[in-house]
């Protein structure tokens, strides 16, 4: 018996399960924090019409970018999806289909999602073309309209550290939607740069509590910057 | 003559007040930081989830996991946090932010705002510019007063999809600072030089100009 040891050996293990027209929720920010090793899996499986949930789509050939290239995901609920010529081609060309999501929009709706909540109401896009067809209601004298949450098949993650019960922390701006990411998925699969023992944490610095992770695998691949900036030393 | 950016970015920067957290677009919003007067405080909010946003790295200091939310390499400030999008968010939506500064491509007399789409060409998505508009109560825009050829972007209603309804009040653009207000742009400022014939012509929407109209002084 493992009991909460959720570790995995292979990334095949890690994504056991993911099949054809599922919906994936994929942490990150740009290439920040993005789980990269757990989408170059889902490329070697060839696992297909994927709904892919993410803040961006990666750009060409890294990120989820890997998966657009290989025709992997037919629908994309994204907030921002410049930076990848790819998929502004397979949008172009109707091989995408592409829900533009306000930002805070789209993490509010894996945070309800993951507690429980199906809907929820948002002054966001009150007003513009988000809104259409969307319940509106009036609270304090202000309009806001119904959003629904988002739940998926599997989440992807990526953690600086997990212990092997699933508690995961993560580093700096890398942490963006990986912890709402967490908790919305059927199955949340964490790829993590560190594996510790259980007890090696501090139990109040853990930024997802286990009980959200089913399974945690070793992260092996680079970090890739988007823009690198710097200032003369 | 009209505003270079940096100017634009240095008059939005007498906006600030000491001790204000301060969320900043892309583009021209991003410079006001260059220009922060010495005897005030404040605090960069970036979306995905840093308070107190500090200077690009030295080239030895670069970390792929510390991004701002041009997705451009950055440090934290001195007493910093960095947290999760939804708690970015929370910050936005729940009202805690007390000043913005985004870009646009039009705005119109009723405070509406249209800067994410331009249908037919490549949409790549509104981000957290919908949620800024809609959670912040105060916001300045910046804009190019008109496009090349001299249409106006200040309009009587915008023609392009909107980002938010009803939610802006202070526009600065490269010829003059305006408040709109009572369904009207009410010419507040002018940039040195420029006549406010010139803003008359190149202002769609119905503009009101007062006694009071100062031009604008740089060092």
């Amino acid at each position: 018996m493992p009991g909460f040891d959720k570790v995995v050996d292979s990334y095949e293990t890690a994504l056991e399960g993911i099949a054809d027209n599922m919906t994936i929720i994929v942490g990150g920010f740009g290439l920040c924090g993005i789980p990269q090793n757990l989408i170059e899996e889902v490329a070697r499986r060839g696992t297909k019409n994927l709904t892919a949930v993410s803040n961006n789509c990666g750009v060409d050939r890294w990120g989820l970018g890997v998966l657009l290239k290989n025709k992997q995901i037919s629908r994309a609920i994204s907030s921002y999806v410049g930076e990848n010529k790819e998929f502004e081609r397979q949008y172009l060309e109707g091989e995408l289909e592409l829900m533009l999501t306000p930002q805070g929009t789209l993490a509010e709706k894996m945070r309800a999602g993951g507690a429980g909540i199906p809907a929820f109401y948002t002054a966001t896009g009150y007003g513009t073309i988000v809104a259409d067809g969307k319940d509106v209601r009036e609270f304090n004298g202000k309009k806001y309209i119904l959003e629904e949450s988002i739940t998926g098949d599997f989440a992807l993650v990526h953690a600086k550290v997990a212990d092997r019960y699933g508690n995961c922390i993560y580093n700096a701006t890398a942490q963006n939607f990986n912890p709402a990411a967490a908790t919305s998925g059927k199955i949340t699969v964490v790829e993590a740069e560190e594996i510790v023992k259980p007890g090696s944490l501090d139990p109040a610095q853990i930024h997802t509590p286990g009980i959200y992770v089913q399974r945690v695998v070793q992260a092996t691949a680079e970090k890739r910057i988007e823009f690198r900036t710097v200032t003369e030393a | 003559m009209s505003l270079t950016r940096e100017q634009m970015a240095e008059r939005v920067a007498h906006e600030l007040k000491d001790g204000y957290y301060v969320n900043l677009g892309i583009g021209i919003p991003t410079l006001v930081a260059n220009y922060i007067p010495d005897d005030i405080q404040v605090i960069l909010q970036s979306e995905n989830g840093l308070l107190g946003m500090g200077p690009f790295p030295t080239e030895d200091n670069v970390d792929p996991d510390m991004i701002n939310a041009g997705k451009q390499t950055v440090t934290a400030a001195t007493g910093a946090s960095i947290f999760s999008s939804t708690e970015s968010f929370a910050m936005i939506r729940g009202g805690h932010v007390d000043f913005t500064v985004l870009g646009a491509f039009e705005v119109d007399i009723h405070g509406n705002i249209a800067s994410w789409m331009i249908p037919g060409k490549l949409v790549k998505g509104m981000g957290g510019a919908m949620d800024l508009v809609a959670g912040a109560d105060d916001i300045i825009v910046t804009m190019m007063h008109a496009d090349k050829h001299g249409n106006s972007k200040l309009l009587s209603d915008c023609t392009l999809p909107l980002t938010g309804a009803g939610c802006i009040s202070k526009v600065l653009t490269d010829l003059a600072y305006l408040e709109i207000r009572d369904s009207a742009f009410v010419l507040r400022e002018t940039a040195p030089g420029v006549s406010i014939s010139e803003i008359e012509q190149k202002t769609e929407g119905a503009l009101i100009v007062p006694g009071d109209v100062i031009e604008m002084h740089f060092d």
